[in-house]
């Protein structure tokens, strides 16, 4: 984990943090640090604080309490414009009134690098985003992908210990996202700089980033790798904001070693592996957290093997999306509509609305969770 | 941003400007001028607080009647405003498009950027005895001799209303543009006639025009100066023109700030009930 | 009664007229004042005698041309001296109250809002009497007080400066004010973020984005200054802006040499009128 990284390592330090707006604690004792050269990601919903804690670290805003310590110094009492962290801003803020080339010399004239110096410091970042002859243009010329790069580049060249990113890519088209998250991934790798990525698409936080933070209600609910948070989520939170899966609600029936046997709202019987700190015993309520991709799908019950969990069910829907198609089954005892990952082996190219399907699998494919944890979290806090 | 407290002196630096401004040419001038028009000179350089400014106002029947025939004069000019600039504002918003549209719309805010006396002077060739229009009518057999058409309140009225037109034009022009089309089709379509549908869809849609061009439109001509002097000649009887006379003619301060401040008022109590009636802020209807 | 609706031909014939005569009603009193200029007669009336430049290079009595005009060409001056301490007032203090009223939240904002607004109401003649009587006051306090005659306050250019500013910064504080409020907060913050103090970035990006909104601003406070006239009659002293002179002149009786003054004016102000719309239309550009 990023914690255990020793401290000369370490960029970014942000320790328990808190900042208040009237009563409510936007960003709620937060501790996390963030390693030198990697692509660290805070990851929440609109609403949960990830901004006010990037404005904080950017000097924008003031925390009520705690510390922020870039490279071991506090920076706490250094104003925004002698930190040495650089953002990109959400809408970008590239100056209309400056072409590409006075935008990315702003910076350095502000710190008084001389003249002769600037030029060539400017031409050496703008080949480095990969815009070489784009200097005299005027910043509304450029298209989406091009405002970005020059936003980067004119935080680049400054050489920033940490650079902040506040979701650039939320104001583009679908598209120019995708290929933008691989672009921006690259161009992190081969600069080296920090950065710190706030988000509220899972995706992009998952493809871009070494380390994720998922932020809830002011607060870290988990840090780790994409590959952590994807598969071993600690909270029903995480489970139910990273990638998609299917959820019930129950009441855990029986609980051993090996697992606990839960009784669905619907009355299904399910097995399934505590996940997420403290156990569960019997009469706790729980959530289970299911994804599409682990359920096995099968014309009959024989073909699905050995698994845990059983249920017979008709097609309700067939969202064909390539490599991403999906299929809806509707468990023919409780009602309840789940969603599969449909194989793309061709066995089940024929299949169609209404067909009998059978679906299955393992137990410890079946997170359950305590009912109510972020809420009782929250509501303590 | 806004908070932090090196900031609270850049608030009083801000501050500064715009309470000397307002403190000392405006509230407290008039505040004087209030204080000036409750006092009368007993003897050189002695005075007492008295409301003899305002008794002499409303015995001296020159005085307030000019006082009538100002506020009439204004609204009826308010009113003939109206109904000059409602068809054209129609015209230009409903009718026209593109191109056409907006030069006429720009023709109309020409008379704005010109100085009014060089319009009031402009109306004075036209109309005195040997002007434009004395001289057409004479061409056309109209009339055996050339007419003085300057000094009478026909003219005074002309002005008022040339003067005027661009503070009606632009919120009418304004309004009815935000009108949909779709609805006077609709109008008509649901069997109503032209007078119907004007009076039932469209002029109950522009009222927030009307009401705050008719508001700005009285306002100025009450405190118009230049065009009923020029125009309407020395017996024009106009409210400012007695200011003018106590102030500078007769040096009688007192009664002069008296007359200032019943001018203040009226015209206040009238934009007040002009924006109570049509629900605006003054804020909306001085844009 | 819009084009998708048939109308009689009669009643559209009419309605066009109308507003043709309109048109008429609304450009004829500039035309005339403007055409006089050239007519080679001792008056601006019937009947046209001929082409001529006269009233503008005219240089000996009677027919004395603008250019040639001493106390004409003098007004101008004082005029323009007048509206170029009228706009930088104006704007330097409209470009403070945007930054008040679009930056701060203070107790009493609304109230100085309205209070703010308050110049466009009162009536010129009143706003010049008020200034007269206070200033008037200011002296004949001083005078009291110390024995000192401060004659800058008595009706003069000062004044009549200090009258114009009072309600000329209402209308460059609102022009201002419009531009400020779309300005995005985050390019003053990306320049803190670049290293910019407070200051510079104010500087360096939120002044240049405004810059439309203050020469827009600073030609309009600068036209209504130089055409200003109820305000100015009330304080002025012994130097006649060309307002005051032309109005002088206008009761006495006058040449053409009036009208040629009167379509300078028009051209001017329709220049730079033109060149307001432009600037404005090119905001946001370099």
């Amino acid at each position: 984990m990023v914690s255990g990284a020793p401290a000369n390592d370490v960029d970014l330090e942000c320790r328990r943090l808190v900042k208040r707006f009237g009563g409510l604690a936007a960003v709620d004792d937060v501790s996390f640090t963030i390693a030198e050269g990697s692509f660290f990601s805070i990851l929440g919903p609109s609403g949960c604080g990830k901004t006010t804690l990037l404005r904080m670290i950017a000097g924008f805003q003031y925390p009520d309490e705690g510390d922020i310590l870039i490279k071991g110094r506090s920076i706490v009492s250094v104003p925004p414009n002698r930190r040495p962290v650089n953002m990109v801003f959400q809408h970008l803020a590239l100056f209309p009134m400056m072409n590409v080339a006075e935008n990315i010399a702003y910076g350095l004239k502000r710190r008084g690098t001389p003249r002769s110096e600037i030029a060539p410091k400017v031409q050496a970042v703008l080949e480095r985003v990969g815009l070489p002859d784009s200097g005299p243009m005027r910043v509304d010329r450029l298209s989406g992908g091009q405002k970005q790069r020059i936003a980067i580049a004119r935080c680049l060249v400054l050489d920033p210990a940490l650079l902040l990113l506040d979701e650039p890519l939320g104001a583009l088209d679908l598209k120019l996202r995708e290929r933008l998250k691989v672009e921006l991934k690259e161009l992190q790798s081969q600069v080296g700089t920090t950065f710190a990525y706030i988000t509220h698409d899972q995706s992009e936080a998952l493809v871009m980033s070494d380390h994720v933070a998922v932020m809830n209600e002011g607060r870290f609910v988990q840090v780790g790798t994409p590959q952590e948070l994807y598969f071993d989520p600690q909270t029903a939170f995480v489970a139910g904001f990273v990638g998609d899966s299917n959820r019930w609600t129950g009441r855990v029936e029986d609980a051993d070693t090996t697992g606990v046997k839960v009784v669905t709202a619907d009355d299904l019987s399910l097995l399934g592996a505590p996940a997420g700190a403290g156990g569960l015993a019997r009469g706790d309520r729980v959530e289970i957290f299911v994804r599409p991709e682990s359920i096995i799908l099968g014309h009959d019950a024989t073909r699905l093997g050995a698994v845990d969990n059983r249920v017979r069910g008709r097609v309700e829907n067939i969202l064909f999306d390539g490599a991403n198609s999906r299929v809806m089954v509707r468990d023919g005892a409780s009602g309840h509509e789940i969603m599969v990952t449909l194989p793309q082996t061709g066995e089940f190219a024929a299949l169609s609305r209404g067909q009998e399907v059978h679906l299955g699998w393992t137990l410890a494919q079946a997170k359950c969770f305590p009912a109510g944890d972020d809420a009782a979290r929250a509501g303590a806090a | 941003m806004k908070a932090g407290p090196p900031f609270r002196l850049g608030l009083i630096l801000l501050l500064a400007p715009i309470v000397l401004w307002l403190s000392l040419l405006v509230i407290l001038p008039h505040i004087d001028m209030l204080l000036i028009s409750l006092r009368v000179r007993v003897a050189p350089r002695v005075y007492e607080t008295s409301l003899a400014n305002y008794v002499e106002f409303f015995t001296e029947p020159l005085y307030w009647n000019t006082f009538a025939r100002t506020a009439i004069m204004s609204v009826t000019a308010t009113a003939m405003t109206l109904l000059i600039a409602f068809p054209v504002s129609y015209y230009i918003a409903k009718m026209l498009r593109g191109r056409t549209k907006n030069l006429l719309f720009l023709l109309c805010l020409v008379p704005f950027w010109v100085s009014e006396l060089v319009r009031t002077f402009g109306w004075m060739i036209l109309l005195r005895e040997t002007g434009i229009v004395s001289n057409l009518l004479q061409w056309a057999g109209l009339t055996a001799g050339p007419v003085e058409m300057l000094y009478n309140d026909a003219a005074i009225m002309i002005g008022l209303v040339y003067t005027s037109l661009l503070f009606m034009v632009v919120p009418l022009v304004t309004t009815l543009d935000s009108l949909d089309d779709s609805l006077i089709e609709a109008g008509y379509d649901l069997g109503g006639n032209g007078f119907a549908v004007m009076r039932t869809i469209v002029v109950p849609h522009a009222m927030p025009g009307i009401a705050s061009g008719c508001i700005v439109v009285f306002m100025l001509t009450l405190g118009n100066y230049l065009t009923p002097i020029l125009l309407g000649g020395k017996d024009s009887l106009w409210f400012t023109d007695q200011i003018y006379t106590q102030f500078i003619t007769r040096f009688n301060w007192e009664l002069g700030s008296a007359f200032g401040f019943l001018l203040l008022v009226l015209s206040s109590i009238i934009v007040w009930i002009g924006l109570r009636l049509s629900g605006q802020t003054l804020s909306e209807s001085v844009k | 009664m819009i084009p998708s609706i048939p109308q009689p031909r009669a009643f559209r014939v009419t309605y066009a007229a109308y507003v043709a005569l309109f048109f008429v009603y609304l450009m004829a009193p500039l035309a005339v004042a403007a055409a006089f200029a050239f007519n080679d007669s001792m008056f601006p009336s019937l009947p046209w005698n001929g082409f001529t430049l006269d009233w503008f290079v005219g240089d000996a009595e009677p027919r004395l041309g603008v250019f040639h005009d001493g106390a004409l060409t003098e007004s101008i001056g004082i005029s323009a001296f007048v509206a170029f301490w009228v706009t930088v007032l104006a704007v330097g203090v409209g470009l403070s109250n945007a930054f008040l009223f679009e930056r701060q939240t203070f107790p009493f904002r609304n109230l100085l809002y309205m209070l703010m607004l308050a110049p466009l109401v009162v009536p010129g003649v009143i706003l010049g009497i008020s200034i007269l009587v206070f200033s008037n006051s200011i002296i004949n306090g001083i005078d009291n007080a110390v024995g000192v005659e401060i004659d800058a306050l008595r009706p003069g250019l000062a004044l009549v400066v200090l009258g114009q500013f009072a309600f000329i910064t209402t209308i460059t504080t609102l022009v201002i004010s419009a531009r400020l409020r779309k300005f995005d907060l985050s390019l003053e913050e990306a320049a803190l973020n670049l290293g910019a103090t407070r200051m510079v970035a104010v500087w360096t990006v939120t002044i240049p984005y405004l810059k439309p909104a203050l020469i827009g601003a600073g030609i309009v406070a600068f036209l209504m200054s130089f055409e200003n006239f109820n305000t100015t009659l009330m304080l002025v002293g012994s130097d006649a802006p060309l307002t005051i002179t032309m109005y002088d002149r206008l009761r006495e009786g006058s040449t053409p040499a009036l009208n040629a003054v009167s379509l300078m004016l028009m051209v001017v102000s329709g220049a730079l009128a033109l060149l307001s719309v432009f600037v404005q239309r090119n905001r946001g550009g370099r």
